[in-house]
């Protein structure tokens, strides 16, 4: 069983599409990202999910329950941290914790236990008398994600987790995830607009668009759908041969010249400098410099959203090659 | 997820009355208009000019439970006040995304919310004694208190039924304002129904806090319009249909 089955999803709010038609799944224990700018729809997709939001047609299945017709086993499964906080500030760290065990049904002994082991766990036992109103805000995050915990969901949902915290709480909050993601095997929702955060975190990433899923893979597998990395060399003497060589190369997508070398886009370009290495040795020729640039996810996002962007602008007459590229996009994002 | 959760319930009425306890400004706060309005409406008129006053019963007598209609109606107001504060800090989405029914919310918001209304009732009450309000007997404490638990039912469930219909904390205080003053105008808490205009007459039967206020009055100083039995009645549908609103607004909110 999924995770997450999101089945023909969508949401209309009046003339407004902000979830359009998505259908996708998590699998369990995964660490998966919905990377987009705000406004693509993704919290409008997760409030679906977590059933604050009754969708327009379509449904999905949150740890096998239908969102709309098993709303209480939805709730049961799952934890969140929305992307505003949702603490209550006049109560203490411990008797927020209380007040969610209680909504969420859990018995007194029960109750306590998970309060100690909780707060032990997001590092907060020595603050657990102190009201909320004191923490620091990645100490209120930290109680949040604990919080989200409390009653051992099957999902975790982390509605831009890491929004308004410094760069040093941020990079905590990451590993602190992660780690919490490996030891407990909870499946996590991590929506988010920031690419290295994704990039980081998450084992699959879904990017969003205006209410699309535009593509959904690996980090890694985002990246190559680039075309891979480039390696620029820079190339001292007679280099034709060694050019003229790697166009065989069947890892080799393109080289292009430059005045003092040449800038060749590949796969697993980390791997392949050693073969180009040899080749050059091989052919004589000598290499005065090795760049490499792997690209980004802000590369990635950049050319699924950006640049399709200006393309429907400029091609405003070829109709047909946009309705092309976005049915592709849609079997994509289907897969 | 039952309709009605007992944890659940427990919870939210304990987070409100952790929440009352710690703020004593808000307490004492919410004392000082009622207060005001007994000191000055109690001595400063003195009962001479009043039409209609029972006989043999001083104003003060009279207004006293009128007062704690009203304070009443502040705590309730508080309730729905801090529904939407809830809502303007994102607490709301927490309450709304757990497994629990939106019937068991709106309870527990009304048993937390009308625990410190009642709270406020008693303290005006208290207060309202050294100053010189006489209690008919110490046993219609306890039927004040019956009235009270169905006046806090009544408004603090309207109190969230109207708050329901807002999006922020704001909008709904200012119309609050607005409602506040002639639920308590026109239910005999100040001058007897007879001496209202004859024009808006109508309004104060159908107002709930009438009954309430009556009630108050019959239990706390022995003296009433209707029987306690008509008040009693009148209350118990008030604060059924209350609930039941509430519960029928509040389960269409979204919180996003």
């Amino acid at each position: 069983m999924d995770a997450i089955r999101v089945d023909e999803l969508t949401k209309d709010f009046g003339t407004v599409t902000a979830v359009d038609d998505l259908s996708f799944a998590v699998e369990q224990g995964e660490v998966f990202g919905l990377l987009g700018p705000n406004g693509a729809g993704k919290s409008t997709l997760i409030n679906m999910l977590v059933t604050l939001l009754g969708p327009t047609t379509g449904t999905a299945r949150v740890n096998g329950h239908d969102i709309t017709e098993e709303r209480g086993d939805v709730r049961d499964s799952l934890g969140i941290v929305f992307q505003e906080p949702a603490v209550d500030e006049e109560l203490t760290g411990a008797e927020n914790l209380a007040f969610h065990a209680r909504l969420y049904g859990k018995p007194k002994a029960e109750r306590e236990q998970r309060i100690s082991e909780v707060l032990e766990l997001v590092g907060l036992a020595d603050e657990a008398d102190n009201k909320v109103g004191s923490y620091s805000g990645g100490m209120q995050r930290r109680l949040e994600i604990g919080r989200g915990l409390m009653h051992e969901p099957a999902v975790l949902f982390l509605d831009e987790p890491t929004t308004g915290l410094d760069a040093r709480t941020r990079r905590d909050m990451w590993e602190y995830i992660q780690r919490l993601n490996e030891e407990s095997g909870v499946t996590i929702i991590i929506t988010t607009h920031y690419m290295d955060e994704a990039d980081f975190l998450c084992e699959r990433v879904a990017i969003m668009d205006q209410g699309e899923i535009v593509a959904i893979d690996s980090p890694e597998g985002l990246k190559d759908s680039l075309g891979g990395d480039v390696v620029t060399l820079g190339l001292d003497g007679p280099a034709n041969e060694f050019v003229d060589r790697l166009g065989d190369r069947p890892w080799v997508r393109e080289r292009d010249r430059t005045d003092e070398g040449i800038a060749i886009t590949l796969e697993h370009g980390t791997t392949r400098v050693v073969d180009l290495v040899r080749l050059a040795d091989e052919t004589g020729t000598t290499i005065t410099s090795v760049d490499l640039e792997k690209p980004s996810l802000e590369n990635v996002f950049l050319s699924l959203t950006g640049s399709a962007l200006t393309e429907r602008e400029a091609d405003e007459p070829a109709a047909e090659s946009v309705s092309d590229e976005q049915s592709s996009r849609t079997a994509r994002a289907k897969q | 997820m039952s309709l009605i959760d007992p944890r659940g319930i427990y919870g939210l009425w304990l987070r409100d009355v952790k929440r009352f306890l710690r703020t004593p400004s808000q307490i004492i706060g919410s004392l000082i208009f009622p207060l005001v309005f007994l000191v000055l409406l109690g001595f400063g008129l003195g009962g001479g000019a009043i039409p209609g006053l029972p006989e043999g019963v001083a104003y003060l007598q009279y207004l006293v439970p009128g007062i704690i209609g009203f304070t009443m109606l502040l705590g309730a107001s508080i309730a729905g006040i801090s529904i939407l504060s809830d809502q303007d800090v994102g607490f709301l989405k927490e309450i709304l995304v757990a497994p629990v029914s939106r019937t068991s919310i709106v309870l527990g918001r009304i048993a937390g919310g009308s625990t410190t209304a009642i709270v406020q009732a008693v303290l005006i009450l208290a207060i309202s004694i050294p100053l010189g309000f006489e209690l008919a007997g110490w046993l219609s404490l306890p039927l004040a208190a019956v009235f009270l638990v169905l006046i806090a039912v009544t408004f603090v469930g309207f109190g969230i039924a109207l708050a329901s219909q807002f999006s922020d904390s704001e909008g709904f205080s200012l119309i609050v304002q607005f409602v506040i003053f002639p639920l308590f105008v026109l239910s005999g808490a100040i001058v007897p129904i007879d001496g209202l205009p004859e024009a808006v007459q109508p309004l104060a039967y159908i107002n709930p806090l009438t009954y309430g206020v009556d009630g108050l009055r019959a239990a706390l100083v022995g003296t009433s319009t209707y029987s306690l039995g008509v008040n009693f009645g009148a209350l118990v549908v008030s604060s059924v249909v209350m609930v039941g609103l509430g519960a029928y607004l509040f389960e269409r909110v979204e919180a996003v």
